[in-house]
């Protein structure tokens, strides 16, 4: 029995994705768990599944084209079968396509226990395309309470609602899966993430004549930044405040912490910074807060998201309960999450779910900046470059080394003085290194 | 007629509320249903259970309003009550539901078989008529079996009849007797309890266990001992049996109570202990169907260890409820019809027992909450504080609501008092939605009802009732 694989949604912002690259061709004997091809969402790259054996009779997207949620991509069927009827209408939008077998899932999202329904009688199998994503409340609380997008978790109630059980199993498999793949396959998807990042842009001159500029359509992460980033200032009202911080202690604790360290495993800055904002969150709570629904809520864990930019765009992945980690783990992890995000493989659950950013263009030799709020966090700290400037200490002119960060705060969930008491912790945390290390 | 008719899909053994709801269910699905039954249609429940007994409870209601209607201005002289007329009009109502369910096989094409049956093997089903003519084999490619339970007995306990009853004898009984012991404190005892004690019965309820309907919360128990005791019931809980003796002038029972040995006496005898599955004769060994202590194991498809072999109801283990058979016969006749439904969420089945005042509960108690590790939050409130109770002259008894504190999941409400057995019907809706205490407080309800009182305990366990 044939059955439609459709254009997955896998994330509650998504609405289109790009089929980067098929990894079957038409013709193709697949199995249940065989990567169909590559899709561009408008978070990452993601691996497309086949749930249900047989042969790709058909496929209907091709590479490079954007097909919106929930429309027909390929169809798997019997070698001899009449395919012909399932992809007839292929080019119907997805509201007015028949209810569609699970026959695909994204290999980062669906646990295999729900991805069983491939095989069943397709009349009776549940739309993989949910716009409005159907989740009980209960399932609601525990997915906000755990920070996860409940749009990834597939559902096994009536109607393939999300209900607690699913919940439940979506964490667990979270919990059960290691924490990241080691370094070593990280390099390999260099060419995916040129087709990943290119795909979208196309080059063309605008065909009239004395218009000297070109136009290209938005890529997905480009779309998402674009609704975002005015979500972000058009509601929350930011304020500002800068402080400086003395370095030095800082670089020297860092020398001496790299003198001993292999290459691969040697500190930043940006670790540093990373390990100083996530101990000053557990110190100071109510800087660990977002706004919600007219409510504030008080997180419990800190999870610190760190802006990495990428050629098209920037991503933040999120180092959970940083506060509860040594220097050298969050070293090792923003190491791997930055590689990853730049191979674009992140999967939702490394950048879902943070409580505060850090956002560092210091490399780059900026003083300072304001960084624009990460919804729904009501915080994000803009770092500058360490700078060698005449300093007064005690009296005396000195060279010192000072860094200029720079808090953007929700004015509806924190206030001048909370951000400004969380300043100072950061502060006395960085000028007093070995703090860090306790 | 049916001797010669075959061909069929769908063999139900047993025609209660499980079996005919699978037959009709089958037959909404276009397969061939076959319903064999050995008595009448509708079971114990329509027949000597849920349906007669109700009956005999709005009888007992009545009267106790009857009784009370001076706090109402009646003047009621010469009142008196004739249990005759009580016992008739439950048999009435048994028997005009008993032709409906006759009428819906009619009308669903479902043939009704009357007889014992008994598997030949794991598709042939053998029909010994009640009317001692000759036997047939139907066949059919699956087989649900429904049959039932029937009540317990205690070991060295005749039931005669006459003094010694079971729910069975009680319900033909035409005079309410002049005392009664009733052993067993569950469902049926306190039932019975209800009816007997309104129509002027001394009754005496003895449970081994310490409180009365044990399954239920202790707090709410403790509600309705208060209630019967106060209506002159002798209540003897943590009382154990120790020997049943019945003459033609009395019954006297033993028993061992905390407070020592104590010899009792009365009228009749109610066995209420609780009822038994009905396995034997079946077949179910010579076909190789798994039982666990007399049981039918079933998989949440209710598929018995052989695959075309399902069972549903009160063979199929507890909760021995006749909604819970419904429901699971809906989901083996989905399943048999290549249907995949989903399987019973058991923690989302109510309780009720229409005693007076009544006893509704879904889910956990308070301490099963806690035991299963919930950090737990108890919200309560009384109906004395209830505007729709007070005018009903109803204030008896309370909500108890428990909630997890972290998600605010519903985790159990138990109700006693007017009208909990249809109260409860909200929260079974609100649990299988899986609602937490957010969208109850946010449901509006209506002003004056009872089930305001369900609003108030929600808001009570997130430390804020209203009314309170």
């Amino acid at each position: 029995m044939a059955s439609q694989i459709v254009m997955p949604k896998m994330s509650d912002t998504m609405e289109e994705g790009v089929v980067v690259k098929w990894l079957k061709r038409e013709g193709d004997r697949v199995a249940s768990g065989d990567a169909l091809a590559e899709i561009e969402t408008d978070k990452a790259v993601l691996e497309l599944e086949a749930t249900t054996a047989g042969v790709l009779r058909k496929i209907l997207a091709q590479e490079d084209s954007k097909v919106p949620v929930g429309q027909l991509l390929a169809v798997i069927g019997a070698e001899d079968e009449d395919v012909s009827p399932l992809f007839g209408r292929s080019t119907s939008p997805s509201p007015q396509l028949p209810p569609v077998t699970g026959a695909a899932s994204m290999s980062s999202a669906a646990p295999a226990s729900t991805t069983a329904s491939g095989s069943g009688a397709p009349a009776r199998l549940e739309p993989v395309t949910r716009e409005r994503i159907d989740a009980s409340p209960l399932a609601r609380r525990m997915a906000e309470e755990a920070r996860i997008d409940i749009a990834q978790v597939p559902g096994t109630g009536p109607g393939g609602r999300v209900v607690k059980r699913d919940i439940e199993a979506f964490l667990a498999q979270l919990r059960s899966q290691p924490s990241r793949p080691p370094a070593a396959p990280v390099s390999a998807p260099a060419g995916a993430v040129e087709g990943g990042a290119q795909a979208p842009a196309q080059l063309a001159p605008v065909g009239v004549a004395g218009v000297d500029h070109t136009e290209r359509d938005l890529s997905m992460m480009r779309k998402t930044i674009a609704r975002r980033m005015a979500l972000s200032k058009t509601t929350a009202p930011h304020f500002y405040m800068t402080t400086e911080i003395a370095m030095e202690r800082a670089i020297a604790m860092r020398q001496s912490l790299n003198e001993l360290a292999a290459d691969a495993a040697k500190i930043s800055f940006n670790d540093m910074i990373l390990k100083a904002v996530a101990n000053a969150l557990r110190q100071f709570p109510r800087m660990n807060v977002s706004y919600a629904d007219e409510k504030i809520r008080l997180h419990q864990r800190v999870h610190v998201s760190m802006a990495v930019a990428l050629d098209d765009g920037l991503i933040t992945p999120v180092i959970r309960d940083c506060d509860r980690k040594s220097l050298g783990e969050i070293s090792r992890e923003a190491k791997e999450l930055t590689e990853l995000a730049r191979a674009r493989r992140l999967k939702p659950e490394d950048y879902i779910g943070g409580t505060f950013s850090v956002s560092n263009l210091g490399m780059f030799e900026v003083e300072e900046f304001a960084a624009i709020i990460n919804p729904p966090e009501a915080a994000i700290l803009a770092v500058g470059t360490i700078r060698q400037q005449p300093v007064v200490v005690d009296g005396q002119l000195g060279v010192g080394h000072r860094m200029k960060v720079t808090l953007s705060g929700d004015h509806r969930a924190v206030d001048g003085a909370t951000g400004a008491q969380f300043l100072q912790i950061v502060k006395r945390l960085l000028e007093q290194p070995l703090t860090l290390m306790l | 007629m049916a001797a010669q008719e075959q061909g069929f899909q769908v063999i139900v053994i047993g025609g209660g509320p499980g079996g005919y709801v699978a037959a009709i269910r089958a037959a909404q699905l276009g397969l061939k249903v076959a319903v064999v039954e050995r008595d009448r249609l509708g079971g114990v429940c329509l027949n000597w259970g849920c349906i007669p007994t109700k009956a005999l409870l709005r009888n007992a209601e009545v009267l106790s309003l009857a009784q009370r209607g001076e706090e109402f201005g009646l003047q009621i002289q010469g009142l008196t009550a004739d249990y005759r007329k009580a016992q008739l009009r439950s048999r009435q109502v048994a028997d005009r539901l008993t032709r409906g369910i006759a009428y819906l096989m009619r009308k669903n094409h479902i043939t009704v078989v009357s007889g014992v049956a008994r598997l030949r093997t794991t598709t042939q089903v053998e029909v010994e008529p009640s009317d001692g003519g000759a036997g047939q084999v139907l066949e059919a490619e699956h087989i649900i079996l429904a049959t039932g339970s029937r009540e317990r007995l205690l070991p060295g306990v005749t039931v005669d009849g006459r003094r010694v009853w079971t729910s069975y004898e009680a319900l033909q009984v035409e005079v309410a007797p002049e005392s009664l012991i009733i052993i067993g404190a569950g469902a049926v005892g306190v039932e019975f309890a209800s009816v007997f004690a309104a129509y002027g019965t001394r009754v005496t309820l003895i449970e081994m266990l310490p409180t009365l309907v044990p399954l239920e919360d202790p707090e709410i128990a403790e509600v309705l001992e208060q209630s019967f005791r106060k209506r002159g019931m002798q209540i003897m809980t943590g009382t154990k049996v120790e020997k049943v003796e019945a003459s033609d002038a009395e019954v006297r029972v033993v028993v061992a109570s905390p407070q020592g040995v104590q010899e009792l006496s009365a009228a009749a005898l109610l066995l209420a202990v609780g009822r038994a599955p009905n396995t034997e004769a079946l077949g179910l060994e010579a076909v190789g169907v798994a039982v666990e202590r007399g049981f039918v194991q079933v998989k949440s498809s209710q598929q018995t260890s052989i695959p075309n072999l399902y069972a549903i109801g009160d063979v199929a283990g507890p909760p021995l409820l006749a909604h819970k058979a419904m429901a699971e016969g809906v989901i083996a006749v989905e399943h048999l019809a290549g249907q995949t439904p989903k399987p019973l969420e058991r923690t989302n089945i109510a309780n009720c027992t229409y005693c007076s005042p009544q006893v509704a509960s879904i889910g956990l108690t308070e301490s099963r909450a806690r035991e299963a590790g919930h950090d737990v939050k108890i919200g309560k409130f009384p109906f004395r504080a209830s505007g729709r109770a007070m005018a009903m002259a109803e204030t008896e008894g309370l909500v108890k609501f428990v909630a997890d504190a972290q998600f605010g999941e519903i985790l159990g409400v138990h109700i006693v008092g007017p009208e909990a057995t249809e109260m409860i019907a909200e929260v079974a809706a609100l649990k299988t939605l899986e609602a937490t205490l957010d969208e109850l407080i946010l449901t509006v309800h209506a002003h004056p009802t009872l089930a305001e009182a369900l609003l108030e305990a929600a808001l009570a366990a997130d430390g804020r009732a209203v009314h309170l």
